[in-house]
């Protein structure tokens, strides 16, 4: 039985707004003292066996984020949170970085069972006993980060093979620490904002990705991040660098136990797509986001961007949004190589008291340079949703293009949605276009979907899958299928 | 034999402007199984209202009366459970459901309401045969089931998706609302004909229309005319011919 299935069914027993991912692994675990400090950073860095200079990146980047103020422009609201009261580093108590998947804790190897992520390789790499009336799964390269360390990496040798790295970004501080020097950063300032400092001063794991010229990345790599640890944020850095005429197809998923706390993630990913590369970076967002009455649930505040430095290249982000109780985040494209190519899709789904305010950059800096953004916002229960996005024109963006459609859906008469375009533009060859729509489920769809015998559950599924298809179509197929059923769950109890 | 659907004293309103608006006023209507009625009747009659009644929309509300079908107590079901339990609504003006594809609307509504019966779902194999050979019968082209439901149809081509739908949900009783309204000829025969492919001693219908034509074609056993919310007159097949040939001045007399 596929993991959604499973996924379903177990809701479905629970009754509504269950989160089936909620469960929490008892593990032994090497935790810092709570606290944000210079100690806390130098433990971190300790811990993980780093150089010199990437202690000294972190120190500088505490010391800007320490003159730096949260953001409050956002369409969000929450209690001031304290930065001293959480911890900052937890791993399992096991050496990290294990060299085999049979050093791996058997505890661990569970958890990411239940949570649907397969990391034996033998078992994917067989793939032979397809129960009747499944696609068989391709096999998907892995590397699962558990609270703050990557716990294990699957098919690095046939990646290898093919001349690929990935592996867990401190292994490659180690490994290749001049790929990471040169690109760390480069994208994503250490001071570039509050939360992208204070994920410098305090990153832990997150996956390294390196694809050299000409090559093709052999399969699909995703990393499956997982908070676990209680009182501790997540800091994750994701570092993806694709050379001339090279791609890959990277996907990330997240999800967390059920808290009465919040927690806090602040991740840094970035991206770096030489001449005619392509960077096709999916997400399945389902942190913890609450419950029914708005306790509890992640903090998700990420800074994606991604540079299109040489020319023709390609980066597109598709996410799909359905957890967290906050949600901040605007993965971006930096469209510098004539001709490169910035893609946005985006599906946010907010229930219950969540909050979401995400959307797009895309600044053309370089002639012909091209760029779409397709954001659809569900709103139900008493959530809010905001997109909010900029396209910026620069002077040099000669025949630039742009076009955005932002599409809310609303569901019952508590909810918000909010679109928040920003549009600049400094070049008068340029051409943007905008569209926007607010729609409701109507009665009418409502009643011919339940005339013709679904469930009032299984009629909103159904509409809001078709009007996010635009957005779905465009994640890998076997994530598109889970994504449809997530989208479902997330909204179960949001009418009636 | 019980009676497939018995509708007694059924009253029912609507909300209008914050008060109650009644329409039905009072209707008694049996159909036994395997028969095919006719509802025929002057515009704001209350005949498309007692078909949403009957499927179970919320808006209105049923002040008295009782409606069984098979045995149970109709009123008492969500409108999906009608839909389990044999209870086919063809829609006046079908609803656009955007970027939800055709054919997996209809496999989704097919194996919920099979699930429902307690039958097997269809596989994807399964589905594709029965649902190219009820396109088939109805003239229509695959590229129908690819496109989003009901959404850039013409007129014609949501009747004959709603008579498709009929087709693969397998309903006991039909009620089709004025399915034929804005059809051409050829269109309002191909609609016939499905509806006709399925006559069976397990199938029945209540046809709304205003046209003779429909009739003729299905040939239905009883006739009944509706006027102020009531059915004011019931009768065999000659009955439509005199509505054809006289109107309905001398039913509305009766209902004053």
């Amino acid at each position: 039985m596929p993991a959604i299935t499973e996924t379903r069914e177990q809701v479905e027993k629970l009754g509504q707004s269950s989160y089936k991912w909620g469960f929490e692994t008892d593990i032994e675990m090497d935790v810092a003292p709570k606290g944000l400090n210079e100690e806390t950073i130098r433990l971190i860095s300790a811990r993980k066996e780093e150089p010199e200079w990437l202690l000294e990146w972190r120190l500088a980047a505490y010391k800007a984020w320490l003159t730096m103020t949260e953001p409050s422009w956002a369409k969000v609201v929450y209690p001031p949170i304290d930065y001293q009261d959480a911890h900052y580093y937890a791993a399992p108590r096991k050496k990290p970085g294990p060299k085999s998947l049979d050093e791996v804790d058997p505890e661990l190897l569970r958890t990411y069972e239940k949570l649907g992520i397969p990391l034996h390789e033998q078992a994917l790499l067989a793939g032979v006993e397809v129960p009747e009336g499944e696609e068989a799964r391709l096999p998907v390269a892995v590397d699962a980060v558990f609270d703050s360390v990557s716990v294990a990496t699957t098919f690095r040798k046939t990646l290898s093979e093919a001349g690929v790295i990935f592996s867990p970004i401190s292994e490659a501080v180690r490994d290749h620490p001049d790929l990471v020097r040169k690109y760390l950063g480069s994208v994503v300032p250490a001071g570039d904002n509050f939360y992208a400092a204070l994920n410098s001063a305090v990153f832990t794991d997150g996956s390294f990705v390196f694809v050299p010229k000409g090559v093709r990345c052999p399969m699909e790599l995703s990393t499956y991040f997982r908070i676990n640890a209680r009182n501790t944020g997540q800091f994750e850095r994701t570092l993806i660098i694709v050379e001339d005429g090279a791609s890959v197809s990277y996907l990330e998923g997240c999800t967390a136990p059920m808290r009465d706390e919040n927690q806090l993630h602040a991740a840094v990913v970035e991206l770096v797509a030489m001449e005619d590369a392509t960077i096709k970076y999916s997400t399945v967002q389902n942190w913890y986001p609450g419950d029914e009455n708005g306790l509890g649930g992640i903090y998700n505040f990420v800074t994606k961007r991604g540079a299109c430095r040489g020319a023709r290249s390609k980066i597109s982000w598709t996410q799909v949004e359905t957890g967290s109780a906050i949600t901040w985040k605007y993965p971006s494209c930096i469209l510098q190589g004539e001709g490169s190519v910035g893609e946005f899709y985006s599906v946010a789904v907010t229930n219950n008291h969540q909050q979401a305010d995400t959307g797009t950059k895309m600044i053309h800096i370089g002639r012909n340079t091209r760029s779409t953004i397709i954001a659809k916002t569900i709103s139900a229960g008493k959530s809010d949703s905001t997109y909010r996005g900029l396209v910026r024109m620069l002077p040099k963006a000669s025949n630039a293009r742009n076009f955005t459609q932002c599409d809310s859906l609303l569901i019952g008469d508590q909810c918000g949605a909010h679109t928040v375009p920003y549009i600049e533009n400094r070049n008068m060859s340029a051409r943007i276009e905008h569209e926007a729509t607010t729609s409701k489920i109507s009665e009418d769809q409502m009643f011919y979907c339940r005339q013709r015998g679904l469930s009032q559950e299984d009629a909103v599924g159904l509409i809001v899958n078709g009007f996010c298809k635009d957005v779905l179509k465009e994640l890998p197929m076997e994530f598109a299928v889970e994504a449809q059923k997530l989208l479902q769950i997330s909204l179960e109890g949001s009418v009636g | 034999m019980t009676d497939l659907l018995k509708i007694s004293g059924l009253h029912a309103s609507i909300d209008a402007d914050g008060k109650p608006k009644e329409i039905l006023r009072g209707v008694d209507l049996v159909i036994p199984p395997g028969e095919v009625h006719a509802i025929m009747g002057p515009n704001g009659c209350g005949k498309s209202t007692l078909s949403y009644v009957l499927a179970g929309r919320e808006e209105y509300d049923v002040t008295s009366g009782s409606v069984t079908f098979m045995g149970r107590d109709l009123l008492d079901m969500e409108p999906e459970e009608r839909a389990a339990a044999g209870l086919f609504l063809a829609f006046q003006s079908p609803v656009e459901l955007p970027g939800v594809n055709n054919a997996n609307f209809l496999r989704t509504a097919v194996n919920a309401v099979r699930r429902a019966r307690g039958e097997a779902e269809l596989d994807a194999v399964g589905f594709l045969k029965a649902v190219r050979a009820a396109t088939k019968n109805l003239s229509m082209s695959d590229d129908m089931l690819k496109r989003s439901v009901n959404v850039g149809f013409s007129g014609g081509e949501k009747k004959r998706n709603e008579v498709l739908q009929m087709t693969m949900l397998q309903p006991t009783l039909a009620i089709l609302d004025e399915t034929d309204s804005g059809l051409d000829v050829d269109a309002l025969r191909i609609v016939a004909e499905g509806v006709k492919n399925l006559r069976s001693p397990k199938f029945s219908a209540l046809v709304i229309t205003h046209h003779q034509r429909l009739l003729d074609y299905l040939g239905p056993d009883r006739i009944h005319v509706m006027a102020r919310g009531r059915i004011v007159r019931s009768g065999g097949p000659e009955l439509a011919k005199q509505i054809d040939a006289e109107g309905y001045a001398s039913f509305l007399a009766e209902a004053a």
